[in-house]
């Protein structure tokens, strides 16, 4: 699939590359190849590559290359990529309570949405997210998928304080707070898992194009979960999905 | 090693950043103001990316364990030793038990301590910019000791004086290109960003807001790379200025770019100043 491309100067330090303005797989693939690619073939005034959802942004040293010249050899990085299908096929199985302790607003999108908060969970569980992108904050994951019947806007006054773990919904997305933050999504769930560990040399067990499945657990698993992860002697359960 | 005997409004260890770590969302950090920190640290000889103390507003007070030499730069927070006056921008000579101070804010808003050698915090992420939820800490506190590499001190012969003024600190004018959605204002957003002047508003090392609107009728873009120096385009319709402890991605218009040097000189601005936008 041929994508539109744009490459737009970002002051003097970076390139943006952009595709249509859209949460789209293909898009997602092709930027995944591109990023690979940049990655693998760098020149070192290349400083760092950022992905998100329809853009990378490319830092780079302008004392040693020109943006004209950098756009050009980004081109024919996109040209000559793997066309492979490369969204990975990954599949994390994100270990959430949905007690009532940790889903602070399973009533409110229960009484908004006109849904049993066993169907919320049901929904919620089943589906496959796709990440898009990692940002805003460490470790932040953007996940595409949501099912339309728990859209909810976010809340008119936001938490002070919301739990490190804590899954929510925010409009569209849904999304797992990587550290304790203020914040205004609705909080349906808790993860005992840890979305960033610095004392890895890749701080994130996963990467975009990867996907995502929570997987209901009770209130004591939950603490049973929070003991062994802090042991360090739990490994987060993954699947490799079949087209 | 330095002991802490006040930590001063804000103060922290910063080296030129976390570079590498914002595909994960780690912030770049590193100093506010390149310029002042890497003269310091070239004050000592030591290396660009030494780790120096960020000093804010008001400063802490210090004490020194070992001997060595200091350089300060930056914002002129009326430093002393042991009670004198001593000279900006210059190295200096430093007993044991030495205690340094300092005072009232003369101008600019953040001053740099270099040390013969850099600080010798932990590394995180292979920087040791403090920054929230990636280092232990986020400020110096009362009764920290920091350790700097004390026999660096010996090797004098490498140290030169220096005299260079803070070009920095005056200046008024921040140097910009286009944002990505620049083109998108329209011709009189586009004209008052010429022409008006803006005053700064709150302000700390994620960001600088800027208090008179601009008017905002365009939408939010899908979430995108923000980077230190990008000017945002908030719902409310003000600005506000992206700094080294930014978040990775937003979704707000993206209308200018600061220069690198221009994030330097807002790096040394206050509240209640007023600055304006002009094209590279």
């Amino acid at each position: 699939m041929n994508h539109p491309l744009t490459y737009k100067p970002f002051g003097d330090i970076a390139i943006l590359i952009e595709w249509p303005s859209k949460i789209d797989e293909d898009i997602l693939n092709d930027i995944i190849l591109l990023y690979g690619s940049i990655l693998t073939n760098k020149p070192n005034s290349v400083t760092e590559v950022i992905q998100s959802i329809n853009s990378i942004t490319i830092l780079y040293d302008a004392q040693s290359i020109t943006f004209e010249a950098l756009k050009s050899w980004l081109e024919k990085q996109h040209k000559n990529k793997s066309s492979a299908r490369n969204t990975s096929r990954t599949l994390w199985k994100v270990p959430v309570c949905y007690d009532q302790i940790f889903g602070l607003d399973l009533q409110e999108l229960s009484d908004q949405r006109g849904l049993q908060i066993d169907e919320i969970i049901n929904i919620h569980s089943e589906s496959i997210y796709k990440i898009y992108s990692i940002g805003f904050l460490p470790g932040f994951l953007y996940l595409g998928g949501l099912d339309q019947r728990l859209h909810i806007g976010r809340k008119s006054t936001p938490r002070l304080e919301i739990l490190k773990g804590a899954v929510g919904i925010g409009g569209e997305q849904t999304g797992i707070y990587p550290t304790a933050s203020p914040g205004g999504w609705q909080i349906i769930g808790n993860t005992p898992i840890s979305l960033f560990d610095i004392s890895k040399e890749s701080p994130c067990f996963a990467k975009p194009g990867d996907n995502i499945q929570f997987v209901p657990v009770s209130l004591s698993e939950h603490k049973g979960l929070a003991e062994l992860i802090a042991l360090d002697s739990y490994k987060l359960e993954k699947e490799v999905l079949n087209d | 090693m330095i002991r802490v005997l006040k930590k001063g409004l804000y103060t922290s260890i910063q080296d030129l950043g976390r570079v590498g770590y914002r595909n994960f969302g780690v912030p770049i950090s590193g100093v506010m103001d390149h310029d002042s920190a890497i003269l310091a640290n070239s004050i000592l000889a030591n290396m660009e990316n030494d780790a120096v103390m960020e000093i804010t507003l008001q400063g802490p007070q210090l004490q020194f364990l070992t001997a060595t030499k200091i350089a300060i730069t930056g914002a002129d927070l009326s430093p002393t030793l042991n009670g004198e006056p001593i000279t900006a921008n210059n190295s200096l000579d430093i007993k044991r038990n030495d205690i340094l101070d300092f005072g009232k804010r003369i101008n600019g808003a953040r001053a740099y301590l270099a040390i013969a050698g850099g600080f010798q915090t932990d590394l995180a992420l292979n920087s040791r910019s403090y920054c929230q939820d990636i280092t232990t800490k986020k400020t110096l506190d009362h009764g920290d000791d920091v350790s700097f590499l004390s026999s660096f001190a010996a090797n004098s012969k490498l140290y030169r004086k220096s005299i260079i003024a803070p070009s920095v600190i005056n200046k008024l004018e921040l140097k910009v290109h286009k944002g990505p959605e620049y083109d998108l204002l329209n011709v009189e957003q586009k004209d008052r960003l010429e022409t008006q002047a803006f005053t700064i508003g709150l302000n700390n090392r994620m960001a600088y807001q800027l208090e008179e609107p601009l008017g905002n009728q365009l939408r939010s873009i899908l979430s995108s790379a923000v980077l230190p120096g990008t000017v945002q385009l908030t719902p409310s319709g003000k600005m506000i200025i992206l700094m080294r402890d930014c978040q990775t991605t937003g979704g707000y218009p993206r209308i200018f770019q600061l220069s690198e040097s221009a994030i330097n000189v807002l790096s040394q601005k206050i509240q209640d100043e007023v600055i304006s936008f002009t094209w590279v």
